[in-house]
Formats: C-alpha cells, structure tokens, sequence
C-alpha cells in the first residue's frame, strides 16, 4: 500500500512563504478550477489556501527558538474528515492514500472542517465547496512534466529543501529514512488520527569537549608554548619531533 | 465556534416538532388506556399541523447552512458512517410519519381498512404514532452525536449533549403543548404542564451538569502536540496571513469575554425560570396569552443556549490562528 505526504523539516525551513505562493499559483490555475481571492491588496484581503507558514516563538528572550511552521493537509492515516461528510465527497484514495475532496459532490455543509483538529479545511466562499491540499495529484502523475517535476509544487518551491515528498510506506523511501532517522513526529497524535505528513524536529549540533581535552597528554612539563625545536641541521619528521 | 443561525434554528425548531408531536402522541397512549380524557379527531389533526410546521421550517433553515443547497439530496448517501448523513435521512422521515399520523386522524381509518379488527379506537394511528416516536426519538440522537461524535470538540463530546438536545425539544414541545391543550383541550393542561416541568428540571440538571464539566475538563491539545516542540512557553508570532480566512471567521465567536460570560446566565434565566413562573401562572388562570408567552420566552431562550453550546465549543485549530502577526 502507497501513502504519499510530505516530510517538512523545521530544521531549515526559514519561513520565506514560496510553498505558499507556489501553491496558490499552481492550485489556481489548475483544471478544477480557481482559488478565491478577495481583495489580494486591499484593505481585508481573504482568500483559499491550501498551505500556510506560521511563525512560533519558543523559550524566552534572550533564549528563544524561531520556529517556521508550514502547515497543509496532513493526509491522514485515519483521517477523521471523511466519515462525517454525508454525501461522501470527502474521500482517501486507497491506491495513494491522498485525501480528497469531490467537488461536484459537496454540498458545502463544512461539517468536515468542524471534523478536522488541524484547521486544514477551507470553504471556497465564491464556488461554496470544501477545499484542501491535493498534494497536487493533478501534477504528480502528469506524464508531459519531466519526471524531476512530478512533486507537489510547494517542493519544488522550497529553496532549502525543507519539504521532501514521498511514499512513507516504503520503508526504504528518502521520506521513511529521514523520518526514523531524524526523529520525524506527527502533528497532534492524542486524537489517533495518524497523520501521513511528519515534521522533523529543530536540530541542535554541538561538539562536546572534555576538560582533559584542553591540555595536551603528551606534555609531561605541563608547560604550553613554543615547543623547543631541534636544530635546522638535524633530521627532522616535522616541525615537532627529530629523530 | 462561530455559531450559524441556520443550525440554531434547525436544532431548535425541530425539536420543538419533535416534543410537540411526542406530546400528541403520549396524550393518545394515555386516553386509550382511559387516564386521560380522548379528544377529536380535530385535536389531532391541527396538533400534527402544528409539529410539522415546525419540523418543515426547521428543514428550511438548514438549507441557508449548505453552500449548495440544490446538492442536498445527495446527503443520504453516507448514513453508514456520518450521523449528519443520518439525520438527514431520519428528519424526511419523521416529516412523514407526523404528516401520516395527522392523514389518519383526519380521516378517521383504523385498522380495519386492512382488515384487522382491534378494541382499541384509533388502533392506526397508534401504530403510526409508534413508528414516529421511535422516529422522533432516532432524530434527537442523530441531531445530537452529530456534535457529540467529534471526540476533539471536548465540550460536546459527552453523552450530555445527547441528552441535552432531547431534553430541551421534550420541554420545550411539551410547553407547546400545555398552551394547544389550553387553547383546545383545558382538561390536558395540567398534564402537560406537568410533563413540562419535569422535563424542564431534568435539563437544568443536564444542562448545568455539562457546563460544570465544561469548566472543569482539561483540553487534551496544546500549542505544545499542535506544532510538536515540547517546551513550557511557545508564542504564536504569525499566523501566515494579516487578514482574516475561514479558519480566522467560522471557528471563532467574536464575542467579548464579559458578554460571553453574561449570555451563559441570559439563556439559563429565559430557558428556566422565567417560562416556568410564567407557565404556572397561565395554569392557575387558564390563560392561553400566558403559556403561549411562556413558550415564545422559553424558545428565544433555546436560541440563545444553542448559540451558548456553538459558541462555548474551543476547536483545536484555534491553537494555530492565535496572532495575526
């Protein structure tokens, strides 16, 4: 069984929003049609997104994290959106396991937005249907892209590679790798809703030095400085020892 | 929750249909087995009339919910899984069965037109009016596992809330019903009235006992398993966006905490105590003017708690829509 997501690691991601514009561009223009937008520059501009990047701060001043958090559709494992919506316009494709919505079958009751904890559920307010990431199935599997391309358009967007996208069934996919070994957790996981998509944690690397490490062993005077150096005449390995 | 006046109207006039036309039905019961006196065949008709109003206006509020309304047929096809599928199968339904109910009164047939000869007069329409209650009674627990189904919305996930919505439609039908009876039937109104007050009781204990749990319950998400950093103190900084979305518009009620707080004790002053002074005060007098303003209080009173119960519910992704930036 496949299961496609994302793997976002907040290590690098530095929060520029291209995910969020690349998405909107390739999601508006696709054959299912638009993505609201009211008054993109206006005084109260309002619109669908399928992807957002939010900004947390954690710990204190002087002592804080910034912490960049895109957010999207989690494609759940058990996604608690589709057995609520009554009309089954909500749907998780058993061949891929992408979420999706139908959108000649919503009636727009938005009782799955209610149904989901993520918040990743929007309403079209001009075409009054439930919209959601697609992870760009409209892409991933269009043969006239180049093959290199067939990836969700947030991944190709991101300048530091901080959104890998892949199978995390496979265990040994880029995707599965990097989440066993990099410590990848999903979002919320007290309502078992199994998220598909999996955030790799801030990493710290810090080299841990020993005090005996500071002074040297072979040094049986203890005394630091300009080591004596044998006579330029004499034979010599390097600059420290002679024979 | 950002509550919406078709849901509050849905819930509340439907359960008014639903407790008025259990009212009719349990009048009926009560007669055949000659503890209460029978009544015509009119009391009847003009009662289920009156339950299906209700019931057909409460259907039409719905429909202002949906963003495509001329789709909601299509909202039958997942009642195996989704109790607003459910509801929506179950509310036609009981639409029938009041509407049957009345036909069979008005027209007087019984059980012989099928050739069964029972004692009992009126033998059809309590067999219809069996069907509907146990409808009546499927359409509160549709009408409430709808919310109590959504296990993260901590305050509606309880059997409270069940309880709560057939509780509220049973008192506030049986209200009704004390102002029908004594506009049409005197010798009902006492026990209707009764009925009432108990069922009026019964959910101030209900109704109270889950706003005691609402203060008291800890939610189970945080700012900590919402973003998975684990750390005493995280600060929202942005939100992604500075102007508002659906996420900042449907799942907020935009109230000010002081008249948040105050609309809590305006529902529990209208829903209870008002109705029920003025309900004893309509039965002493027989006053239909007085029951009649007992229900119309009672069910502005209903409005307000319904936008109470949206509006109360903390939905988990409020956690990431905290700062605008």
């Amino acid at each position: 069984m496949t299961q496609l997501a994302l793997v976002i690691d907040l290590n690098v991601c530095v929060g520029c929003h291209a995910c969020v514009t690349s998405c909107k561009e390739w999601n508006t223009s696709g054959a299912a049609g638009y993505l609201s937008d009211d008054r993109p520059y206006g005084q109260d501009p309002t619109g669908t997104f399928f992807n957002r990047v939010q900004t947390f701060e954690v710990g204190e001043f002087p002592n804080t994290d910034t912490v960049h958090f895109p957010k999207s559709c989690l494609h759940c494992e058990d996604p608690p959106c589709v057995p609520v919506c009554p009309t089954g316009a909500s749907y998780k494709r058993p061949e891929d396991g992408i979420v999706l919505v139908d959108y000649d079958k919503c009636i727009g009751c938005k009782y799955c937005a209610w149904a989901c904890p993520y918040g990743v559920r929007e309403i079209d307010e001009h075409q009054k249907v439930m919209k959601k990431c697609t992870l760009c199935v409209d892409r991933i599997y269009d043969m006239s892209v180049p093959e290199s391309e067939r990836k969700p358009a947030c991944v190709l967007a991101c300048p530091t590679n901080a959104r890998l996208f892949g199978d995390v069934h496979d265990p040994e996919s880029a995707v599965s790798i990097a989440i066993s070994e990099n410590g990848g957790y999903a979002l919320m996981p007290e309502w078992g809703t199994k998220p598909a998509n999996h955030y790799l944690p801030r990493r710290k690397t810090r080299i841990k030095i020993h005090a005996d490490e500071l002074v040297r062993a072979d040094n049986p005077l203890k005394k630091e400085g300009v080591l004596p150096k044998p006579d330029v005449k004499e034979p010599s390995l390097d600059d420290a020892t002679s024979w | 929750m950002h509550p919406a006046f078709s849901v509050i109207f849905l819930t509340t006039l439907i359960g008014t249909g639903q407790g008025f036309f259990l009212a009719l039905y349990t009048e009926q019961v009560y007669s055949v087995v000659e503890l209460l006196p029978p009544q015509p065949a009119s009391f009847y008709t003009l009662g289920s009339a009156i339950a299906l109003a209700f019931l057909i206006a409460g259907l039409i509020a719905s429909f202002f919910h949906l963003g495509h309304p001329e789709r909601a047929w299509r909202s039958a096809a997942r009642w195996r899984t989704s109790w607003l599928s459910r509801e929506v199968i179950v509310l036609p339904a009981l639409m029938g069965a009041v509407a049957a109910y009345g036909l069979v009164h008005y027209y007087e047939w019984d059980l012989n037109i099928i050739g069964i000869k029972t004692s009992a007069h009126g033998d059809l329409s309590l067999v219809v009016g069996a069907g509907g209650t146990a409808l009546a009674f499927l359409l509160f627990l549709c009408t409430g596992m709808i919310y109590a189904c959504i296990k993260f919305l901590q305050e509606w996930a309880s059997w409270l809330t069940v309880f709560n919505y057939t509780l509220f439609g049973l008192a506030s039908g049986f209200l009704l019903a004390t102002a029908y009876a004594a506009y049409r039937a005197p010798a009902l109104m006492y026990f209707y009235g009764g009925w009432t007050v108990v069922a009026t009781a019964v959910v101030l204990a209900t109704r109270v006992g889950s706003l005691i749990r609402n203060r008291r319950f800890k939610h189970k998400s945080t700012i900590q398993t919402a973003i998975g950093v684990r750390h005493a103190r995280i600060v929202q900084k942005s939100q992604g966006f500075m102007g508002g979305s659906f996420n900042t518009r449907d799942f907020f009620h935009g109230v000010a905490p002081w008249l948040f707080r105050w609309i809590k004790w305006i529902f529990l002053v209208l829903v209870f105590p008002v109705p029920m002074a003025l309900l004893f005060a309509g039965m002493i007098d027989r006053s239909v003017t007085l029951i009649t303003s007992a229900f119309v209080i009672q069910y502005l009173g209903l409005l307000v708690e319904r936008w109470f119960f949206f509006a109360q519910a903390n939905h988990p992704q409020n956690l990431y829509y905290q700062t605008i930036s």
